[in-house]
């Protein structure tokens, strides 16, 4: 209980009862949506460090010319080139065990052509001609692809992004849900209470005295709803980690949280106690005005 | 400690329920207000415990006009007047000594100051044995005496009574009327809304008298009661 008196019999009223399991609902959406921002942020941000400041060059299997020489060829280009910090030629083994997770081992097994693959890594502030680059390797080792992973990596970015605004829309939503139903069980009490309002208006109470009551029932029942809503987020996020790390295979982003996000995530039921309070507050206060 | 000057009130766009209402209530003062049903007596009392708002006329209380007093000020004024309502107004799931302690809470009493003074003032009324009853379990005399316990609790400038008596037996009644008249001794200005001649005339104190919304009066001594008569 975080309120002291009890003139107004808030607690009987029906629709409050319900009120902490609408809450607790809505503290659900929230936080799913929060933590699946903020795992696809992390993940969004790991990509992009492990990606900017490298190329690929892919030198493909039916290439034009002499296969053999075209990898040397292309990797002494590289080299003589300024900007490049290191050019690594990958195994057939390490190619062959990146499109593992899309083809599976059996069709790996086969005798399937596999590009050549060569990862570069660019000097930090290195100002690189990409297009000259790619010409470059191309008089090398013709048909050779350089892949500086911008287009895809911006794409990937934009849809995480958008993930992210939408996230960040359910959780606007599910706050003004949340302001939504507090208001309408404060009005429903306000009207269920008027003569005990009135009275404790006319022996002297204060707006703030009376808005008090509402505010602290408010308060907590709000965090007895986020409590439940926050227990049932960490089972959801905990399960779905487990799903995601059972796959294995790297083409999902891992659900997990760091720290500073399971903080953030605990932060949701305090966040709505709170707007249930004040939402609470400024209700009665409206309400306790018109009295003269 | 009142004074009404050519006060007028109607509710909504209704008939004037009072006419220029003119009446002072000295500190100290006991006064009784008389008049058939309808003729206005609840409305009048209501504008003196700042229920309601008068439609013309001046009305000042503790030496202040409140239709200048800032709305915040207001509940400070209230905590000052003392209100037995006619139909009681008890918080029925709140027990006796709570709903009498319940003024003093709203001015914010200490706890322990609070339920010793509760306790003192039911006994008083001779309800020391009910503390704990809830109001649903009580009499319409009971359920009038912790009205009047808590409208007295925090020791108002003011008190206004309506029809405290009106559930109650003579002996109850004239020990109610010796707990105001004592209050009164201790500077209390009491004013008492009733029906009961029988009260008035022995308690002989001045009578306000209203009828179709106009107040005559006050009436002193014989004259009180003849004009309860007329």
């Amino acid at each position: 209980m975080f309120w002291s008196h009890r003139d107004l019999a808030l607690d009987s009223d029906p629709a409050r009862r319900f009120l902490p399991w609408l809450l607790a609902m809505i503290v659900y959406l929230a936080g799913l949506a929060l933590a699946g921002m903020m795992s696809l942020s992390a993940a969004v941000d790991r990509w992009d460090s492990g990606l900017s400041g490298t190329l690929t060059i892919q030198i493909p299997a039916a290439t034009p010319g002499n296969r053999d020489t075209a990898l040397p060829n292309a990797m002494a280009a590289l080299r003589a080139t300024p900007g490049i910090e290191s050019a690594r030629a990958l195994s057939a083994e390490e190619t062959a065990a990146l499109l593992e997770p899309w083809l599976g081992k059996s069709a790996l097994s086969r005798d399937l052509p596999l590009p050549r693959l060569i990862d570069v890594r660019l000097r930090k502030n290195a100002a690189l001609d990409i297009e000259g680059l790619s010409n470059l390797v191309r008089a090398a080792a013709p048909g050779a692809i350089v892949d500086d992973h911008k287009k895809s990596l911006d794409r990937l970015i934009h849809l995480a992004r958008t993930i992210e605004a939408a996230a960040i829309a359910i959780v606007v939503l599910v706050a003004f849900a949340a302001i939504a139903t507090v208001v309408f069980i404060t009005r429903t009490g306000l009207a269920l209470h008027a003569n005990n309002i009135e009275l404790l208006h006319l022996i002297g109470a204060a707006d703030g005295y009376v808005a008090r009551q509402f505010q602290g029932q408010a308060l907590d029942l709000a965090l007895r709803g986020g409590v439940i809503g926050l227990a049932l987020t960490i089972v959801t996020v905990i399960l779905l980690g487990r799903a995601a790390a059972a796959l294995g295979s790297g083409l999902l982003p891992a659900v997990s949280l760091s720290a500073l996000q399971w903080v953030i995530l605990a932060a949701v039921p305090v966040a709505i106690g709170l707007i249930g309070m004040i939402t609470a507050r400024i209700t009665v206060m409206g309400a306790l005005r018109k009295l003269p | 400690m009142v004074r009404f000057q050519n006060v007028g009130m109607r509710y909504g766009l209704g008939p004037e329920v009072l006419r220029d209402v003119s009446f002072h209530l000295p500190p100290g003062s006991f006064h009784f207000l008389s008049g058939a049903s309808g003729a206005g007596k609840s409305s009048l009392l209501k504008l003196m415990y700042l229920a309601c708002r008068p439609s013309r006329g001046l009305i000042s209380l503790f030496d202040s006009d409140i239709a200048t007093m800032p709305r915040r000020a207001l509940p400070a004024v209230r905590r000052q007047i003392g209100v037995v309502f006619q139909d009681f107004r008890l918080l029925d799931h709140m027990n006796v000594i709570d709903n009498v302690a319940l003024p003093l809470r709203v001015a914010g009493a200490k706890r322990t100051e609070i339920r010793d003074h509760a306790r003192e003032l039911l006994k008083w009324v001779g309800l020391d044995d009910c503390l704990d009853a809830l109001p649903p379990t009580l009499s319409g005399g009971q359920k009038q005496r912790v009205a009047i316990a808590r409208a007295v609790i925090s020791r108002p400038l003011l008190l206004l009574a309506d029809e405290p008596t009106g559930n109650v037996d003579d002996t109850i009644a004239m020990r109610l009327l010796r707990l105001f008249e004592e209050l009164n001794r201790l500077g209390t200005t009491v004013l008492i809304a009733t029906h009961n001649e029988n009260l008035i005339r022995r308690a002989g104190r001045p009578r306000l008298h209203l009828s179709g919304g106009e107040l005559t009066g006050p009436f002193h001594g014989a004259a009180a009661g003849e004009e309860g008569r007329a």
